[in-house]
């Protein structure tokens, strides 16, 4: 029997419903979720840079973020969808994905549009790796087919570059959205959580390229960046909460969990406060000419940015429509 | 079936389009077959049986597959029990056949009693032939009387035969003395017989049902849950007398949330209104009863303002209560109950049921109570049996209506040097958890274990009063066996056959062959004159014009009745059987044997401060302490909890869920925590806990420990001096949120 | 035509018949269950009401749960019923998390998701699914709601009725008589 309030009166299963995974509350999706989300958006945003730098032409400049990040994202990619994977429970079906285009499921699209972003962001990387890295030398490894592989990609850069531009952007907004579509989970149930996690996924790709960054410019340039999606983040999560407050019932019951309950001190002491206000002072502190370790709030952005998924999953998953 | 699966697929390809209307946009399917859902299931066998969950006995269809296992247990359309519908522990009584943790072979003991007794595994042929050795024995010595056999359930059909012949008739179970006894003792008082088993109350055509006490819906006997609810679809007004918001009460037109032990005089209080209003039924009355004048005098001052300060029940609600069944008069049901050992005044607080039905007129009316009837089968030819020196009857001193053993008289007449006419010195004890259905009465039943010479206990699983048992025997499921043709006392007699649905598990074996393999080894193979009990049964059938092939296909066969109409209206001067011939409203009988001719309000203690009564009753998924191991029904309710009104808890600071430890009035502390449930459907000043739960064995894997075994608190028994019955609601308890054992288990 | 189920509250004693039936029809795993059993307790002692409710699937007009698997593993079929292809499902849970009434699981062998099928099998050779017929209050009906003289089309023209979280907007297709 598991009891649960509803707004005074009690209410039971009496039939002793105790489902591995939804009850007492719904916890099917857990970590690796989380993580696939965070590594999706942490992806989308560092493409989404170093496609913009390549266009505007300044990848000299901004070594870091045209080159040294990027390289990230294959493994990223890759990482995340093998926790995806890894939380289905019949993954060695997961090809059944690329059988149907299922437009109206955010899984699909996300499905889709990751089949197309993981083999781009490998040739993306593979028109400068030998740049970077030059002991890489295809002749060893006797694919000659590689070659060609690269010459195509070295010669389409451009046209890569501008289809990264929708397709990471779509990526980005679609780790919110994959939440979002959820009606029946009403902390997820919000069109602000497109956005909100394109931006917060912006501002982690804008970490870790300060984090691989070469110069002091280009650290400098990445920290404006990113002090400026802190402080959209920050508006759009202010939002988001203002809306539930002003929402229904449900919407404030959801609410509840991330503002006082069992999430209360992560959402406030890890995400709010060591996540957003902490890096985004240091930040502001290192511009204004204070040393301070770039390591510092480019990890704690990070750190955050993984915890707010983590909050977002498993809060939206204990917050239901109540009847 | 290969043809609708197919057709089936058909439109299950035709249902993607429709999802794709359905959805709006249509799902591009790239590659990948076509949608086959596995959906369809294949065809099983069918044989019958009837459902021993409990004692209501249910025509049903046990659905094997290919490979023989049982896949479902579906009630039979045909019977008047079921009428197709098993109840919830029907549908899942296949899981007292699955479960792993049942008896798997014979035991015998080797060291140690109770939780600590270890045992070693034993052939049938070792076990029985000390079994058989150790009755010479005991009959040699005190007589075959002294071996006493407590029971319940079908295979004491097959045990009474087996002891009868062995030369004892010290028989009983806890089906009277704890359970109906007062009812039927009562009623017959009133009526000159009982209500019957199940119960002739005819409550589809009721207009007004009153339950005093009588929870249906929780207490799933199936027809009359049944009837109930084909009555609410025919308008009827429910009231239900409970000091808990029963289920049935959930569905009243009035919910009387009486004071416990008060019952009596909200009775007289209804006799009072309905006699001094004239609301009874005048003609009935003078036609068929006696008494009303002396009764008419007797309920003078029992007014509902009297008993407004008593009952917690205002005088408006009493009355509106009274005329609500007065106007639905005769199609009215006060409901006798069952389980009705309360008090100790239960036979009286029966009485008065049976005196307010009578006023009303619904004895023998349509609506009210019919008069059933029981197909008769024939006996299988065997010798007549001894007849025995004395029988559990005659322990029985003292308890002038007690017309059936009474187990605790059995137990005390166990105990070295009892004051009882006889003394007992052996038992069989089979399929019955005296430990859980006996209330221990100063601790007698533990001292009877002690001295007992010989113990036998025949059970489907390694239950508690198994660990006292010098030898356990595995009896098998009730879908593995053959057994008696169930012929139940209903509106037409009828007829119903178990036959095996599945192989006995391991080594365990049917009632009728465990009694007969000890009857051959007694020498009394004269009365087990049959291989099998298929035999017995094509016997019997073929004497009732049937066969156990026609059997085979019917499972439950309705007969014509023999005995005359349903009801009183349609038979011409009809007799009671009483003395008088006449309902007794004034009992002459109990005044002759210096008892209260009407029943009489007595103060029961109530609760001391800081104690709560604890009351108890069914869930609908559980049949008592025996299927809360079974796993489908496990898997409904795995614990009790004890209900408590939120506005005490709130003084207790207890919170839903938390486990609390219950200490009752003779300082007994519970063996387990229990969870609380926090619910405004309960008075305050009781708690409420279902029973059966609280298993000690720890081999009972999914029930060891959970919850609390209300049995254990029932320190205080109120007996009813009528018949015997072991009032058990008159103990308190109060609430530990502390493990009071820890200190004993560390 | 469209299926449905009309369930009455009023009747209804909580006995969770509905539910092992299920099991042992539809061989549901030990632990899992496609409908359940909810009681509501409203009140105060003594003003106190409850209502029992047998819950599942609600096999909704609307289905986000169909709408949200990426596979088309989740689909409705003639008759409004909506069902999951076991060959097609990846267990990825999508359908789980867009359900609004918790009414899919993920089964423990198979990974796949599981689900209150309105007992298609039983359905399609003309009878009641297995909750409908063993319900010993009788308190549910199943049939089509499209056609104006069934049972079902008759008890929600004449009785109150209501349907769970209508604001979901999923269009449920159990309808609760109350
Ligand atoms: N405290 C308290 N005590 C009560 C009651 C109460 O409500 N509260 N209720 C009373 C009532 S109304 C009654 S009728 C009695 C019932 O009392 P019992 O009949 O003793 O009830 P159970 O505890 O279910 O015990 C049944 C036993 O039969 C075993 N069994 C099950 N199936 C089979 C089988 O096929 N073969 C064999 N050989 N054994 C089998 C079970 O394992 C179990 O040990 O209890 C009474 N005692
Ligand atoms: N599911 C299921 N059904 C069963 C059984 C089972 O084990 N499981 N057992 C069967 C058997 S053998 C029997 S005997 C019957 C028993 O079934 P009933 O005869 O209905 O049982 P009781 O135990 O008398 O009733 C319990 C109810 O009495 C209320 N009560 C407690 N104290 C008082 C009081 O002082 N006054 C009043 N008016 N009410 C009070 C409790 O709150 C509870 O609702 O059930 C049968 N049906
Ligand atoms: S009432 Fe239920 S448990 Fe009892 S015999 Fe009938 S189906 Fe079985
Ligand atoms: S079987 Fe019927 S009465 Fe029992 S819980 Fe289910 S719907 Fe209610
Ligand atoms: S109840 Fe849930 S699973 Fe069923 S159709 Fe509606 S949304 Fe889908
Ligand atoms: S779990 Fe299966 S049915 Fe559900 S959305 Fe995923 S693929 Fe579709
Ligand atoms: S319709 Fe069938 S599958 Fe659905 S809950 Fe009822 S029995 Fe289970
Ligand atoms: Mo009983």
């Amino acid at each position: 029997m598991i009891p649960f309030q509803i707004s005074g009166s009690e209410e039971v299963f009496i039939s002793g419903r105790n489902i591995p995974h939804i009850d007492p509350h719904l916890t099917l999706w857990e970590f690796p979720i989380s993580l696939y989300l965070f590594l999706g958006g942490l992806s989308a945003g560092i493409l989404f840079f170093s496609a913009v730098v390549h266009l505007i032409n300044k990848e000299d400049e901004f070594k870091g973020a045209a080159k040294w990040a990027p390289i990230v994202v294959p493994f990223a990619l890759s990482i995340g969808l093998l926790a995806l994977v890894y939380d289905l429970g019949n993954p060695f079906y997961s090809w059944r994905l690329y059988t149907t285009i299922r437009l109206e499921s955010p899984m699909s699209w996300g499905a889709w549009v990751l089949l197309i972003v993981t083999p781009l962001s490998i040739l993306w990387v593979m028109t400068y790796i030998r740049e970077l890295f030059p002991v890489i030398k295809y002749e060893n490894y006797k694919m000659p087919f590689l070659y060609k592989v690269e010459e195509l990609a070295v010669k389409y850069k451009k046209y890569m570059a501008l289809a990264l531009l929708p397709l990471t952007i779509i990526l980005g907004i679609y780790t919110g959205i994959l939440l979002s579509a959820f009606n029946a989970r009403p902390l997820w149930n919000n069109a602000i959580l497109g956005p909100l996690f394109l931006v917060s996924g912006l501002s982690t790709a804008a970490a870790t390229i300060i984090l691989f960054a070469k110069s002091h410019h280009e650290r400098q340039w990445f920290s404006k960046i990113d002090i400026l999606l802190i402080v959209i983040e920050i508006g759009l999560i202010i939002h988001l909460i203002m809306g539930y407050y002003a929402g229904n019932e449900m919407q404030i019951e959801a609410l509840d969990v991330l503002m006082n309950g069992e999430f209360t001190t992560m959402f406030f002491g890890l995400l709010v406060v060591l996540g957003l206000l902490v890096p985004l002072i240091l930040e502001v502190f290192e511009l204004a000419g204070f040393k301070v370790p770039v390591i510092i709030p480019a990890i704690l952005i990070l750190i955050g940015g993984l915890i707010f998924r983590i909050l977002m999953v498993e809060a939206g998953q204990l917050s239901r429509i109540l009847y | 079936m290969n043809t609708s699966r197919r057709d089936f697929i058909k439109i299950s390809s035709l249902g993607v389009g429709g999802a794709a209307v359905v959805g709006g946009l249509m799902p591009v399917k790239l590659f990948g077959k076509d949608t086959d859902f596995n959906y369809d299931r294949p065809d099983l066998k069918r044989l019958p049986t009837y459902c021993d969950v409990c004692f209501w006995k249910c025509a049903a269809w046990a659905y094997v597959d290919e490979e023989g296992k049982i896949k479902k247990v579906i009630g039979n359309d045909e019977d008047q029990l079921s009428r197709g519908r098993l109840c919830t522990r029907g549908t899942g009584g296949l899981g007292l056949h699955y479960d792993d943790d049942r008896l798997r072979t014979p035991l015998i003991r080797v060291k140690g009693k109770g939780e600590n007794a270890e045992f070693r595994e034993a052939t049938w042929e070792e076990a029985t032939t000390l079994i058989a050795k150790k009755m010479t024995e005991i009959k040699n010595k005190y007589g075959a009387e002294s071996f006493a056999l407590l029971k319940h359930g079908d295979i004491g059909k097959h045990l009474d035969h087996l002891f009868q012949a062995y030369g004892s008739d010290t028989i009983a179970e806890p089906a009277f003395a704890q359970c109906r006894g007062p009812r039927d003792e009562g009623l017959k008082l009133t009526f000159g017989e009982s209500c019957g088993s199940p119960e002739s109350t005819d409550m589809r055509d009721s207009k007004c049902l009153v339950f005093i006490g009588s929870h249906i819906g929780e207490n799933m006997h199936n027809s009359q849950v049944q009837e109930v609810s084909e009555a609410i679809d025919k308008g009827v007004s429910i009231i239900t007398v409970d000091p808990r918001l029963s289920t049935v009460a959930s569905k009243s037109k009035f919910w009387l949330p009486i004071r416990p032990a008060t019952d009596i005089a909200l009775m007289l209080a209804w006799m009072n209104v309905i006699i001094f209003e004239e609301l009874y039924d005048k003609e009935y009355v003078a036609k068929y009863t006696t008494g009303l004048d002396e009764l008419k005098e007797h309920v003078r001052p029992f007014t509902p303002e009297w008993a407004y300060s008593i009952t917690d029940l205002t005088p408006k609600m009493i009355r509106e209560s009274a005329y609500e069944m007065a106007h639905a008069a005769p199609a009215v049901v006060i409901h006798p109950g069952r389980h009705v050992t309360w008090y100790g005044d239960d036979t009286q607080r029966t009485r008065a049921i049976g005196i307010l039905n009578a006023l009303l007129g619904t004895w023998g009316r349509r609506g009210g109570f019919y008069f059933n009837e029981k197909a008769k089968v024939p006996k299988y030819p065997s010798p007549d049996y001894p007849e025995p020196a004395w029988a559990a009857k005659d322990l029985n001193v003292d308890l002038p209506f007690a017309k059936e053993g009474v187990t605790n008289r059995v137990i005390q007449a166990s105990v070295p040097g009892t004051t009882l006419p006889h003394q007992v010195k052996a038992w069989m004890v089979a399929a019955t958890n005296l430990t859980y259905s006996v209330p221990e009465e100063k601790s007698s039943f533990l001292k009877a274990l002690d001295a007992l010479e010989f113990l036998v206990v025949v059970d489907l699983y390694n239950v508690e009063i198994a660990g006292y048992a010098d030898v356990v025997l595995p009896e098998c499921s009730y879908l593995e066996r053959h057994d008696a043709i169930r012929a139940s006392e209903f509106r037409e007699p009828s007829i119903a056959l178990r036959v095996p649905a599945a192989q006995p598990r391991w080594k365990s074996k049917p009632g009728w062959e465990i009694a007969k393999l000890i009857g051959d080894k007694l020498g009394l193979g004269d009365y087990f004159n049959y291989k099998n009990y298929k035999e017995v049964l094509e016997w019997q059938l073929k004497q009732m014009g049937t066969s156990y092939e026609e059997m085979l296909h019917l499972g439950v066969k309705n007969l014509p009745r023999k005995t005359g109409p349903l009801y009183l209206d349609d038979i011409p001067d009809y007799q009671f059987n009483t003395a008088s011939g006449k309902i007794e409203l004034y009992s002459h009988e109990l005044a002759d044997a210096g008892f209260d001719p009407m029943p009489v309000y007595t103060a029961h203690p109530q609760p001391p401060r800081d104690y709560f009564r604890l009351i108890y009753g069914r869930a609908p998924m559980h049949t008592f302490s025996k299927t809360v191991n079974s796993p489908n029904l496990n898997d409904l309710k795995n614990e009790n909890n004890l209900w408590i009104n939120p506005r005490v808890a709130k003084i207790w600071n207890l919170k839903s869920g938390q486990e609390v430890w219950l200490k009752n009035q003779d300082e007994v502390v519970s063996t387990f925590p229990i969870k609380v449930r926090l619910t405004e459907r309960i008075r305050w000043d009781s708690v409420y806990m279902v029973h059966g739960f609280g298993h000690k064995n720890k081999k009972l894997t999914r029930a060891y420990g959970k919850g609390i075994n209300d049995t254990e608190m029932v320190t205080n028994i109120m007996v009813d001096p009528l018949m015997g019955g072991t009032g058990m609601r008159g103990n308190f308890v109060t609430i530990l949120t502390e493990n009071p054992n820890e200190s004993v288990e560390s | 035509m469209r299926y449905a189920m009309v369930i009455d509250t009023l009747k209804c004693v909580g006995c969770s018949d509905c539910v092992v039936a299920c099991q042992t029809e539809n061989d549901v795993p030990h632990g899992y269950c496609r409908d359940w059993v909810t009681e509501s307790v409203i009140g105060t002692y003594p003003e106190v009401e409850i209502e029992l409710r047998s819950e599942r699937c609600n096999h909704c007009d609307n289905t986000p749960c169909v709408r949200t698997c990426p596979t088309a593993a989740s689909h409705v079929i003639e008759g409004g019923i909506v069902l999951v292809d076991r060959d097609l499902c990846i267990g990825c849970g999508a359908c789980i998390e867009s359900c609004p009434y918790d009414a899919r699981y993920r089964h423990p062998e198979w990974g796949t998701v599981d689900k209150c099928t309105f007992c298609v099998h039983r359905v399609h050779k003309g009878q009641d699914p297995a909750c409908v017929s063993v319900c010993p209050t009788n308190c549910m009906y199943f049939g089509d709601i499209d056609d104006a003289n069934s049972e079902v089309s008759k008890l929600i023209a004449v009785r109150k009725y209501k349907t769970l979280a209508p604001e979901a907007g999923t269009k449920p297709q159990i309808y609760y008589l109350i």
